[in-house]
């Protein structure tokens, strides 16, 4: 059996060295979840009010959705298959799905409708669970790791759970990915774990995955004339007492600025008078090992 | 429907302030009166700060009560390689009281191996009761076991309240096992309360990068769940001798499907200090100009026994480590001295550090932003105050010697 299998495996790894006629030796097909956010980086604070000034501000794809985007795309060039774009959100957020097939997703759904309104992540991976059944059979599904503007974390392993898969948060590298199996690399606080999934399975990425590219010239051209499903909840089948703010869990009570404002003391005098002073006022407050006198 | 806000016209004066305070852009004016548009999360901002109480909030709540048969405080007591962290002991102290308020006890799920010793810190601490699981499927974390096992003690003791760190392990399984309850999950909170009238958890975290905060609360499902950022809350003293209970427990593993193995745990202690556990945090940012100037950052931060911390911009340039920045797309600390050495203070830059005790800022143009969130502010030459903070400060060293 075994020189038949050499001979089998020969003529396909000589194929592989072809970049352009690579033959897939399994297809993935991948589902990557995003979420269109205001512009973090053109947020300003009004420096009298401590409120945000959001004038003119963009929306953009979550940037830690870039990297789950790249991954799949990787992922994808080298084995073949797809990348399919999921996002929920207002019908403008048909905008962030044309971007990610500007760099270079196959597919993209819009899971928007009234009724999707106000959702917590509970409601958020209900709904997107439901349109993930109605894209069909995935081999891995990947998140980024958090969304800047909720800062939760809490969807992509949430949605893991409605869909029974196993998961990993915080993937900072894919070490291996076989029949079947996916080895990732987990980032810690103190260090990283070593983790080995069965497929399908559920990754969010941090921004030590790896490098987004930029877009293509091809992609976006394609990004202004590819269609874009626009599924509502009877699309997807989803029962409304279960999405939008209807089927959310968590109420929010109250949204106020925070407390930014300190007592401030501006230290003057000489450059040795300001430090003398600074260092003992920490000293008395204990905040430093020092007995400055 | 009831998904959208309502707005009373004939009450609206026309003052704008909701569009003011609108964190999604969702407001916009038309014929002199705000119309709500498609970006509308129903936050409810507009609401809380009209003059005139003319934006009426869909009505969420049906008349039912939450779910009855659950009671007590159960704080979710994470350890790693058999050493307890820091946020389980700042847990029980916030659990103790949230159970004092509900005249309920407070419990612990502790999950790994030879747990005894753990156990009785975790009562010393204030825990009346541990749940622990001794098995070695849990001796590391993987979110299939960890989730599995934390399910069925929840199901079996049924708290009113659980509690988990906000950490990398208690932000990737928590909210799998929210899911598994069917419970509603309130996550990286910063202030817990309990509602003296509808004695419901409070749960205020920040939102939009810490730019606004929220209440939230879990009106009808049980347990109410939140994950709480370590550091935030304070730990109470310990109590030896204080009597508690260890109660063993089976988890029924036929559920667990074994998808998920955990292969290997690598530490990287690249810092003596983590950035995330520093008392002292010393930060500099592009006010240092160069790269052979950031030495002087870790000099100072070596001279206070602190850790070194970064603005994206420094990162950016080269200077030091991702693992260094401090910020929304870095770390959030949250330490008992924070100093910021020529970091002007973008916002992404402040909501990754302002909730620390005290800050001092050093910078050259006394209309940073920095300077708004400082406790102490230096305008002036970095180049200058920097050197003579260590000079003072290593003289200070040499007196106690």
């Amino acid at each position: 059996m075994e020189p038949l299998r050499e001979g089998f495996f020969a003529p396909r790894l000589a194929l592989c060295a072809l970049p352009r006629r690579r033959k897939p030796i399994t297809a993935m097909h991948i589902i990557v979840c995003i979420k269109q956010v205001p512009d973090a980086r053109q947020v300003k604070l009004d420096p009298e009010t401590h409120t945000l000034i959001r004038t003119g501000v963009e929306s953009i794809i979550n940037p830690y959705d870039m990297y789950a985007l790249e991954e799949g795309l990787r992922i994808k060039e080298r084995l073949g298959g797809t990348v399919t774009v999921l996002t929920m959100g207002p019908p403008q957020a048909e905008t962030a799905l044309r971007e990610a097939i500007s760099y270079g997703a196959d597919e993209a759904v819009l899971l928007s409708d009234r009724a999707f309104a106000g959702a917590d992540t509970w409601a958020t991976t209900y709904t997107l669970a439901r349109g993930i059944e109605k894209i069909g059979p995935f081999d891995l599904i990947f998140c980024g790791k958090q969304a800047v503007d909720g800062d939760t974390a809490q969807v992509g392993p949430g949605l893991a759970e409605r869909l029974s898969l196993p998961y990993a948060a915080w993937v900072r590298k894919i070490e291996d990915l076989g029949e079947g199996l996916i080895r990732v690399q987990r980032l810690m606080d103190d260090g990283y774990d070593r983790l080995e999934l069965a497929l399908p399975a559920l990754l969010t990425v941090v921004k030590e995955i790896n490098e987004p590219r930029v877009p293509s010239l091809k992609g976006k051209m394609r990004a202004k004339s590819q269609k874009i499903p626009l599924y509502g909840a009877a699309d997807i089948g989803a029962d409304l007492k279960l999405t939008g703010l209807a089927g959310s869990y968590t109420q929010v009570i109250r949204v106020f600025a925070p407390l930014r404002a300190r007592e401030k003391e501006w230290l003057t005098g000489s450059v040795e008078n300001q430090v003398g002073q600074l260092l003992h006022k920490l000293a008395t407050r204990q905040l430093i090992p020092f007995d400055i006198s | 429907m009831g998904s959208e806000i309502l707005i009373d016209l004939d009450r609206c004066s026309g003052c704008e302030s909701c569009l003011e305070v609108c964190p999604f852009s969702a407001l916009e004016m038309r014929d002199g009166k705000p119309v709500v548009n498609e970006q509308c999360t129903l936050c409810g901002a507009c609401a809380e700060v009209c003059p005139e109480g003319a934006i009426i909030l869909p009505e969420t709540a049906p008349s039912a009560g939450p779910e009855t048969g659950y009671r007590g405080v159960m704080v979710f007591a994470e350890q790693r390689l058999g050493r307890l962290s820091e946020v389980a002991f700042e847990l029980l102290s916030k659990g103790r009281e949230l159970a004092q308020l509900l005249d309920a006890p407070l419990t612990a799920a502790l999950l790994g191996r030879n747990l005894a010793p753990l156990a009785a810190e975790l009562i010393s601490q204030g825990a009346d009761r541990v749940y622990a699981v001794d098995h070695p499927r849990v001796e590391g974390f993987t979110d299939e076991v960890y989730g599995e096992a934390l399910t069925q003690i929840i199901r079996a003791v049924r708290p009113e309240i659980l509690l988990a760190g906000a950490t990398p392990v208690g932000r990737s399984f928590i909210p799998k096992v929210a899911t598994q309850v069917g419970t509603g999950l309130t996550a990286d909170c910063t202030d817990l309360a309990i509602d003296p009238e509808k004695k419901v958890l409070l749960q205020t975290r920040p939102a939009f990068g810490g730019n606004i905060m929220a209440t939230i609360i879990c009106p009808l499902r049980r347990p109410q769940m939140a994950t709480v950022r370590a550091r935030v809350m304070k730990r109470g003293a310990a109590k030896p001798g204080r009597p508690g209970e260890v109660i063993p427990f089976e988890v029924d593993w036929d559920r667990v499907a074994g998808k998920t193995r955990l292969l290997e745990i690598v530490e990287e202690l690249t810092e003596k200090v983590r950035l995330a556990e520093a008392d002292i945090i010393v930060a500099g940012g592009r006010g240092l100009q160069e790269g052979k100037n950031f030495p002087l950052i870790r000099e100072l931060a070596d001279c206070l026994g602190g850790a070194v911390g970064a603005s994206r911009g420094a990162v950016d340039s080269g200077w030091i480590s991702y693992a260094h920045q401090v910020g929304q797309t870095g770390k959030t600390v949250a330490p008992k001295l924070y100093l910021a050495i020529g970091v002007s203070g973008a916002v992404q830059h402040l909501v990754g550090m302002q909730s620390s005790e005290t800050i001092v800022a050093v910078n050259s143009d006394p209309h940073a932003p920095i300077f708004d969130v400082a406790t102490y502010g230096i305008v002036g030459n970095l180049f200058e105050v920097v050197p003579e903070m260590i000079r003072q400060l290593k003289a200070a060293a040499g007196r106690r010697e």
